[in-house]
C-alpha cells in the first residue's frame, strides 16, 4: 500500500503554465477521480504524479521523491494507463498483458512462475481470459479497454493511475471498468482515475479532485464537491444536482449565460 | 490467428539456413569446388588452388556476408521497433549514407590507394561524425518523428556530398569507380576487411540486442514505456550508437547495401509473437542467411559483368513494398 502526495506541484509545458501549486494526497484503499473541463490540466496532473513531465514542487510516494526515484522502482509502485493508449504492433492479448511484467524482469532473465501467475490473475480480473489468443489491435473498443486494463493490473503495483478509461465505452462497459477500479481500491490499492462522467465519478469514487485552469478548486467527497454553483463556475453549465439518492446525480440542463 | 513458431525452433532453422548458405557460398563460384576438395583444403592437405580459393577469396567473403547481413537485419528490426514503423530501415538515421560519403571521399581524393584500410576507416569515421550531428539536431526531443527528420537531414546532406563528388570527379573512370563502390559488393574482400568491420559489427550488434525489453515497452507509446520503467534516453543512446557503429562498419567494407534491414524483419515478424524483442535475434540470423544467399546469387546468375549485391537486394525489396500496398488496399 502506498500513499501518493503532491506538494505545490506546478508544470510548465513549452511556455505555457499548465498546473499551479497543486496540493493533493491520495491514500491507499480509496478511489479518487480527477475531474474538470477540457484543458484543465487533469492528464498533466496524472503525468506529473508519474514524473513523466518536468515539475516544480514535489511528488512523494511513501515519502520518497519520485523525481529522484529510479524509473524501474517507480514502475513497480505505480501502474499507469495513458489517455487513448495506443498499441503499435499487433500483439496477442496475452503478450500485451505480459508487458505489464517488464518492471519486474531482471536483464536477460526469463519470465518466472510468479510472472505467469500475475498475468493469469490480471486477465481473470479484467475478464479477458477468453480473448488471450486474439490480436489486441483487432478487438472491439470494450474488449480493448479491458485488455489494456489487464496490462496495468499485471504490474501488481500498489497504486494505479488511469487516464480517461471510459472514453469510447458503452454504458455497460463503463460500469464494468468502474467496478474494476472500485475492486482495486477495495483491495487496498491507491486508485486515481481521470474522468469526465460526473455522475459515474460521484457514484463510484470516494473522493473527487476538481481542477480548473491548472488549479485545484475543490477536493472532497462527491456530494460536497459537485454543487450547482461550482459546476456553473467551472464548466459553464446549468445543471441539476440531485443528492437524495445513494449517490448524487447530475443532469446537465444547458450552457449557463456567461 | 497463426500461432508463433517456438523460438528455439525458429532460431535453429534460421541458423541452419545461414550455415548451409555459407557452405554453399564456399563451394560455388567461378570455379566450383567439391565438398571433398573443400574439406581437404580446410584441413590443410588440399591442393594449392583450392586453398587459395577457400582462404583468400571465399572464406572472408562468406564471413563478411554473414556479418554484414546480420547487422543490417538486426539494425532494421531494432529501428522498426524503436520508431514503431514497419518501413524503417538502417539508412533512416543517415549513418549509412554518411559512411558511404566517407568511402567516396577516400576514392575521390585517391586515399584509397594509399592503404586498403583507409577507405573503411574513413567510412566509419564519417558514420560516427554523422551520429554526433544527429544528436546535435535532435537535442532532448524524444519523439520518433524528430529522429526521422534529423536522420533525413543527415542522409540528405551526405547524399548531396556524394553527388558533389560524382559531379566534380576528374574523369569518367573515377566516377565509375565511385558508382561501382556505391552499388555495394563483397567481391575481392580479404580478411583485412573482415578484421576492420567485425569489431564494429559485434559492438553495434550487442548495443542493439540490449534494447529488446525497452522496445517491447515502446509498443505502448513513450509515456506508458516510461511508466513501465524504461529509460528512454539510454535506450535511444544505445540504439543510435549501435546503428552508427554497426552499420557504419558494415557499409565501410561492403558499400551501401539497402533493403536487407527492411525485408528481413518483415519475413521474420509473422513467425514470432510480433513483439519487437522477439524479432531482434532472428532478424540478425535471417539477415546473415539472406545476404549470403544474395551474394551467392550474384556469383551464380550469369551476366557479362558481375552483378552488384546492392542491386540484387534492391530487387528483393520491391515485393515488400508491394505486399504493404496490397494489405493497405485490402487485396490480400
Amino acid at each position: 500500500m502506498v500513499m501518493i502526495v503532491a506538494q505545490q506541484v506546478g508544470v510548465t509545458l513549452g511556455r505555457r503554465s499548465v498546473l499551479h501549486d497543486v496540493d493533493a494526497a491520495f491514500a491507499p484503499g480509496t478511489l479518487t477521480a480527477i475531474v474538470g473541463p477540457n484543458g484543465a490540466g487533469k492528464s498533466t496532473l496524472a503525468r506529473a504524479l508519474l514524473a513523466l513531465v518536468p515539475i516544480c514542487g514535489h511528488v512523494r510516494i511513501d515519502g520518497a521523491d519520485v523525481a529522484a526515484m529510479p524509473r524501474a522502482e517507480l514502475a513497480r509502485r505505480v501502474a499507469y494507463v495513458p489517455q487513448g493508449q495506443t498499441l503499435h504492433w499487433p500483439l496477442s492479448v496475452e503478450r500485451l498483458v505480459g508487458l505489464g511484467r517488464l518492471p519486474h524482469l531482471a536483464p536477460m532473465s526469463r519470465i518466472s512462475a510468479a510472472d505467469t501467475a500475475a498475468i493469469e490473475g490480471a486477465m481473470t480480473r479484467a475478464d479477458v481470459l477468453d480473448l488471450r489468443d486474439r490480436i489486441a489491435t483487432e478487438l472491439s473498443g470494450g474488449e480493448r479497454a479491458r485488455a489494456l486494463f489487464a496490462r496495468a493490473l499485471a504490474v501488481e503495483a500498489p497504486a494505479l493511475i488511469v487516464d480517461e478509461p471510459l472514453a469510447s465505452l458503452d454504458p455497460g462497459h463503463q460500469i464494468d471498468v468502474m467496478d474494476l477500479l472500485r475492486a482495486e481500491a477495495a483491495a487496498g490499492g491507491t486508485v486515481i482515475a481521470v474522468l469526465h462522467d460526473l455522475t459515474l465519478a460521484a457514484r463510484y469514487c470516494d473522493r473527487l479532485l476538481l481542477i480548473d485552469k491548472g488549479r485545484v478548486v475543490a477536493d472532497g467527497e462527491p456530494a460536497a464537491v459537485l454543487t450547482a454553483d461550482r459546476l456553473r463556475a467551472v464548466y459553464g453549465i446549468e445543471a441539476r444536482v440531485e443528492t437524495g439518492g445513494a449517490w448524487p446525480t447530475i443532469t446537465t440542463l444547458g450552457r449557463s449565460g456567461r | 490467428m497463426n500461432r508463433p513458431i517456438p523460438r528455439p525452433l525458429l532460431l535453429g532453422v534460421l541458423a541452419t539456413l545461414a550455415v548451409i548458405a555459407a557452405i554453399a557460398s564456399l563451394l560455388f563460384g567461378a570455379v566450383d569446388l567439391s565438398l571433398v576438395r573443400l574439406f581437404a583444403a580446410a584441413t590443410g592437405d588440399g591442393d594449392r588452388t583450392a586453398s587459395i580459393i577457400l582462404f583468400d577469396l571465399r572464406l572472408p567473403r562468406a564471413l563478411l556476408a554473414l556479418a554484414v547481413g546480420a547487422i543490417l537485419g538486426l539494425a532494421g528490426a531494432a529501428l522498426q521497433g524503436y520508431l514503431r514503423n514497419p518501413l524503417a530501415e538502417p539508412s533512416v538515421l543517415g549513418t549509412s549514407n554518411a559512411a558511404a560519403l566517407g568511402a567516396v571521399a577516400a576514392l575521390y581524393f585517391g586515399l584509397a590507394q594509399v592503404h586498403p584500410a583507409v577507405l573503411p576507416l574513413l567510412a566509419i569515421g564519417c558514420a560516427l561524425l554523422s551520429l554526433g550531428l544527429l544528436f546535435l539536431l535532435t537535442g532532448d526531443a524524444e519523439s520518433p518523428l524528430t529522429l526521422i527528420l534529423a536522420g533525413l537531414a543527415v542522409a540528405t546532406l551526405a547524399g548531396a556530398g556524394i553527388s558533389l563528388a560524382l559531379n566534380l570527379s576528374p574523369n569518367p573512370f573515377a566516377a565509375m569507380e565511385i558508382m561501382t563502390w556505391l552499388l555495394g559488393s563483397l567481391e575481392n574482400r580479404s580478411f583485412d576487411h573482415l578484421w576492420i568491420a567485425l569489431p564494429c559489427i559485434v559492438v553495434g550488434g550487442a548495443l542493439l540486442l540490449w534494447n529488446g525489453r525497452a522496445l517491447d515497452a515502446l509498443t505502448l507509446g513513450e509515456d506508458a514505456a516510461q511508466a513501465l520503467g524504461t529509460d528512454l534516453k539510454r535506450t535511444r543512446l544505445r540504439l543510435l550508437l549501435g546503428t552508427a557503429i554497426g552499420v557504419g562498419g558494415a557499409v565501410s567494407v561492403a558499400g551501401a547495401i539497402g533493403f536487407v534491414g527492411l525485408i528481413v524483419p518483415h519475413l521474420i515478424r509473422p513467425l514470432t509473437d510480433r513483439s519487437p524483442s522477439a524479432i531482434l535475434l532472428p532478424s540478425a540470423i535471417g539477415g546473415a542467411a539472406l545476404l549470403t544467399l544474395a551474394d551467392l546469387g550474384v556469383r551464380l546468375i550469369p551476366t557479362t559483368s558481375e552483378l552488384k549485391l546492392g542491386v540484387v537486394t534492391a530487387f528483393l525489396g520491391v515485393p515488400v513494398f508491394l505486399l504493404h500496398l496490397m494489405r493497405e488496399r485490402r487485396l490480400w
